[in-house]
C-alpha cells in the first residue's frame, strides 16, 4: 500500500506533514469536539512517550468537564468496538501514527 | 399652713446669722474634698468660747415686720395704728406637679389618658412609701425631676419593686400540648429512558493512519487549488458578487411572488367560473321579448377590507391591459376626511387588489395615461396632485405637488392626461375647487405647473346681484377636453354653469352655459360626435348639449342626485349615469329619448350611493363605483348595446361615421323646431 520510510528525508517530511489531529469519526457538537480534540493534542504532545499517561490525563480531564464516566484509547494500533452515548464519541489520529479513541458510556 | 412654714422660717434666720463667718463650713457641706480659705478676718477663739452656749429662743414673730402701721379710716376719719402685723414671711415658694393617686385629679388625668385603673394604684402605694422615708425638703428635688425618674439609678427601687409583684408562682404550671395529623407520605416515581447510545468500531493501524492523513493532505491541496484560482477572481468581482447575491435573494422572491400570483389567479378562476363564464357568453334571452329595454347583469364585486370605509371617487379603465382599472378612493363628506387610497383591480382577480398605494388625504380623481398606462395622475383632497408609476416599487408618488409649486388651495375634482407638449414631456391638467385650471408638466424630476385659465365669476356672463353674493372664483368641479379640437375644452362648476374654454385665452371663457342648478358632477365630450357633450348635477338632471347652442339639446330628470354619467365606446346615442339612490340609468337615445332603456339598482343596501361610473373599452361591461369602497361590474344586457347593423349590415366597418350620423338626426331633429321658433 505505502512505501513505508525509504529514506530518512521522507520520513521527516511525514512526520512534519502528518503532524496534525486528524478525526476519522465524531457525532460530537461542534463546542465539544474542538475542546476535546485540544484536549487530546496537548495530553498526547506532553506525554508523547507514554500513552498511558495521556490517556489518563484526558480520561480524567473528560470526565471533569463533561461528567462521567469517559474511556479513552491511544495506541498505535487496535481494534476496537464499543457502545458510547450519543454524540459523545471522538476518534481521531494524531502525530502521523496515533490513533485517539475517546467515548463515553456510564 | 404655718406649722410647715416654721422649720424654713428658723432656717432662713440661721442662714441670716452665718453669713458671714459660716460660708466656708457651708460651703464643706456642698464640695467635699475642697480645701477650705478662711477668711483672713476670721475670730479666732478658744475652747471655752467655743463650747459657750448661746441659748436663743425663737419666736414666731418677724423681726422685720414693721411696728408701727397707719392707716387711714374712713369711718373715723383719722389715721389709725394698725394693731395686727402679719408675720408672715415667704422665702420660697415652688409649685409642685405631684398628685395623690387617689385624689380626684389623679383619676380624672387617668381617665382621659385612658390609663386602667388597676397599675398605677400599685405604683401610687410605692411612691407614696418612697416619699414617706425621704424628708420633706427633697421632696420639691424630687417633684422636678420625677418625669425622668426612670432612668435614674435611685429608681432601681421602683423597678424590683415592680417586677415582684409581677412574679408568678414559679411551681404552679401546666403542660399544655396538641398534635397535628402529619401529613400523609407519597412515594412517586418515575423512569427516565437511557441516553441514547450507539456503537462504533474501527480498527487504528499504521497503514490506516497514514492513508488518512495523505488522503487528508491531498484534500486540502486540491482545496487550496481551488481557492486560489477563485480567490483572484473573488477579489476583483467580489462587488458584483454580492451585487449578484442580492439579485438573486430579491429574484427568488419574485419568483416565489409569480408562481403565487399565478395560483391565485388559478384559484380564483375556478371560484369566479360562473362569473366569468357569464361575462363572456351570457346574452339575457329574455331581451328578445322585451322589446327595447335591457337589463344590467352583476358580474364581479371588487371590494378591499382597507378600504370599507372610503368612497369610491374615481374609476378609470386602463387603455392598454383593458382588465384593468383604477379605483381611487376617499370622501365626499367633508366632516369625514382622512386618509385615501389608490386600488388596481384586474377582472381576473376581483378578490384582492392588484396594486395598493395608500394616501394620507383622500383621493378627489385620477386618471391613468391612455399611452403609457403605468403613469398615473391623482388629485387629492388637501390640493395636491401627484404622479404614481406602477413601475415604481415604492407605494410613493414620482411626483407630487407642494405648496411652493402652485399646488391647489381646495380639492381637486379631476385630472386628465393630455398629449405631451413639444419637448415630448408629459402633461396634465388638474381643476380645482380653487377656481384654476391648472396644466402640470413632468420635467425630470419635479412638476412644473402653469395657470391655464381662472374661473373668475366677473368674466362669466352672469347676473350682476348673484356675483355680489358669491366669491370672486367660481369653483370647477368637472372638466373634458375635446377629443378633436386640442385647445377646446369645458368646464363645469360648483355654481352650476359650464365655461366652454380655450387653452389659449386664460382669462375668457368662449361660451357659459347655465347649465344646472347645483354644483356640475361630470361633464363629458361625446366620443364620436365632435359637437355634442353631456353634463349632469346633482340637481337630478342630466343634460346632451350642443356646444355651439346655448341651450341644452335633450334634459332627463333621474329623480336623484347624479353622481357620474358616461358615454358608451360603441355607440355614440348611448350613455349611462348613476345616481345617489343606487340606480344606474343606461339611455339609448337612438331607441328612446325620453326614458332610460335600462333602470336598474345595482347596490346591496339601500342607503348605498352610487359615485362613479365607467364603460369599459372593450368589454359589453361598465364599472360603478359607491360610497362604501365597493365597485360592481355589471354587463350590459343584448338590448343595451344594440347595433343598427340589422338595418344596415354594411355599413358597420364605418364605425365612427355612422355614429356621427346617428346623433345628428336625433340633433337636426331637434334643431329644427328650434331654429323655427328662434
Amino acid at each position: 500500500m505505502a512505501d513505508t520510510g525509504d529514506s530518512k528525508k521522507e520520513e521527516a517530511d511525514y512526520k512534519r506533514l502528518h503532524s496534525f489531529p486528524l478525526i476519522r469519526h465524531t457525532d460530537m457538537p461542534e463546542e465539544m469536539r474542538v475542546e476535546t480534540m485540544e484536549l487530546c493534542v496537548t495530553a498526547c504532545e506532553k506525554f508523547a512517550s507514554n500513552n498511558e499517561s495521556a490517556a489518563k490525563m484526558i480520561k480524567e480531564a473528560m470526565d471533569k468537564k463533561f461528567g462521567s464516566s469517559w474511556h479513552v484509547v491511544i495506541g498505535e494500533g487496535f481494534g476496537f468496538e464499543v457502545t458510547h452515548e450519543v454524540k459523545n464519541l471522538l476518534y481521531m489520529f494524531f502525530g502521523g501514527s496515533l490513533a485517539v479513541c475517546v467515548w463515553k458510556c456510564s | 399652713m404655718p406649722v410647715p412654714q416654721k422649720p424654713g422660717a428658723t432656717r432662713t434666720k440661721q442662714d441670716d446669722d452665718d453669713h458671714g463667718p459660716d460660708l466656708g463650713d457651708g460651703a464643706d457641706e456642698w464640695m467635699q474634698g475642697k480645701t477650705l480659705l478662711k477668711p483672713p478676718d476670721q475670730l479666732d477663739l478658744t475652747e471655752a468660747e467655743l463650747k459657750e452656749e448661746f441659748t436663743r429662743i425663737l419666736t414666731a414673730n418677724n423681726p422685720h415686720a414693721p411696728q408701727n402701721i397707719v392707716r387711714y379710716s374712713f369711718k373715723e376719719r383719722s389715721y389709725k395704728a394698725i394693731s395686727s402685723v402679719d408675720q408672715l414671711a415667704v422665702h420660697f415658694v415652688l409649685e409642685g406637679n405631684l398628685l395623690h393617686k387617689d385624689s380626684d385629679e389623679a383619676r380624672r388625668q387617668r381617665a382621659k389618658q385612658g390609663l386602667p385603673e388597676e397599675k398605677p394604684v400599685d405604683t401610687a402605694a410605692v411612691e407614696t412609701d418612697e416619699e414617706k422615708a425621704e424628708t420633706p425638703g427633697d421632696a420639691g428635688e424630687e417633684v422636678g425631676e420625677e418625669g425622668g425618674a426612670d432612668e435614674r439609678p435611685d429608681s432601681e427601687e421602683v423597678k424590683p419593686g415592680q417586677k415582684e409583684r409581677k412574679l408568678t408562682n414559679q411551681f404552679n404550671f401546666s403542660e399544655r400540648a396538641s398534635q397535628t395529623l402529619n401529613n400523609p407520605l407519597r412515594e412517586r416515581e418515575c423512569q427516565t429512558d437511557p441516553p441514547p447510545r450507539a456503537n462504533f468500531s474501527a480498527t487504528a493501524n499504521q497503514w490506516e493512519i497514514y492513508d488518512a492523513y495523505v488522503e487528508e493532505l491531498q484534500k486540502q491541496e486540491k482545496h487550496k487549488e481551488k481557492q486560489k484560482a477563485p480567490s483572484t477572481k473573488k477579489e476583483e468581482d467580489k462587488g458584483k458578487k454580492k451585487m449578484m447575491m442580492v439579485e438573486m435573494q430579491s429574484d427568488d422572491v419574485s419568483k416565489v411572488s409569480k408562481a403565487a400570483k399565478i395560483v391565485e389567479r388559478m384559484v380564483n378562476q375556478n371560484t369566479f367560473d360562473d362569473i366569468a363564464q357569464d361575462f363572456k357568453y351570457f346574452e339575457d334571452a329574455s331581451d328578445e321579448f322585451r322589446d327595447q329595454e335591457g337589463t344590467l347583469l352583476p358580474l364581479w364585486k371588487f371590494q378591499y377590507d382597507k378600504a370599507k370605509r372610503l368612497a369610491v371617487t374615481a374609476l378609470c379603465w386602463n387603455e392598454n391591459y383593458r382588465d384593468l382599472f383604477a379605483v381611487g378612493l376617499g370622501s365626499y363628506d367633508f366632516t369625514k376626511q382622512g386618509r385615501g387610497m389608490m386600488l388596481y383591480y384586474s377582472l381576473k382577480n376581483p378578490t384582492y387588489p392588484e396594486c395598493i398605494y395608500p394616501t394620507t388625504s383622500g383621493i378627489m380623481c385620477l386618471d391613468i395615461h391612455p399611452r403609457l398606462s403605468y403613469l398615473v395622475a391623482v388629485g387629492f383632497y388637501d390640493g395636491c396632485v401627484a404622479v404614481y408609476s406602477l413601475k415604481e416599487e415604492s407605494t410613493q408618488p414620482i411626483y407630487k405637488s407642494t405648496a411652493k409649486s402652485g399646488k391647489h388651495t381646495d380639492p381637486v375634482w379631476q385630472v386628465r392626461w393630455q398629449n405631451d407638449d413639444m419637448d415630448h414631456n408629459h402633461n396634465f391638467f388638474s381643476v380645482s375647487s380653487d377656481g384654476r385650471v391648472v396644466s402640470w408638466t413632468l420635467v425630470k424630476n419635479e412638476l412644473v405647473y402653469t395657470d391655464i385659465i381662472k374661473l373668475s365669476l366677473e368674466g362669466s356672463p352672469s347676473d350682476g346681484t348673484e356675483g355680489l353674493q358669491l366669491p370672486t372664483m367660481a369653483c370647477g368641479t368637472s372638466f373634458d377636453f375635446h377629443k378633436q379640437i386640442d385647445y377646446l375644452f369645458l368646464v363645469g362648476t360648483e355654481e352650476g354653469k359650464i365655461h366652454k374654454c380655450s387653452k389659449a385665452y386664460s382669462s375668457q371663457f368662449l361660451q357659459t352655459y347655465d347649465a344646472h342648478n347645483m354644483a356640475v358632477d361630470a361633464v363629458k365630450w361625446n366620443h364620436f360626435h365632435p359637437k355634442v357633450f353631456i353634463s349632469c348635477s346633482s340637481d337630478w338632471t342630466v343634460k346632451i348639449w350642443d356646444h355651439t347652442i346655448d341651450t341644452p339639446m335633450f334634459i332627463f330628470d333621474l329623480n336623484s342626485a347624479v353622481g357620474g354619467v358616461a358615454w358608451s365606446p360603441y355607440s355614440s346615442t348611448v350613455f349611462a349615469a348613476v345616481t345617489t339612490d343606487g340606480k344606474v340609468h343606461v339611455f339609448d337615445l337612438s331607441i328612446n329619448k325620453y326614458e332610460a332603456i335600462c333602470q336598474q339598482p345595482v347596490v346591496a343596501k339601500k342607503k348605498t350611493k352610487l359615485t362613479h361610473i365607467q364603460f369599459n373599452p372593450e368589454h359589453p361591461i361598465i364599472i360603478v363605483g359607491d360610497d362604501r369602497g365597493y365597485v360592481n361590474s355589471l354587463k350590459l344586457s343584448p338590448n343595451l348595446r344594440k347595433k343598427p347593423k340589422e338595418k344596415k349590415g354594411q355599413e358597420l366597418p364605418k364605425g365612427p361615421e355612422v355614429e356621427i350620423a346617428k346623433m345628428e338626426k336625433l340633433l337636426s331633429l331637434l334643431r329644427e323646431p328650434e331654429s323655427n321658433t328662434n
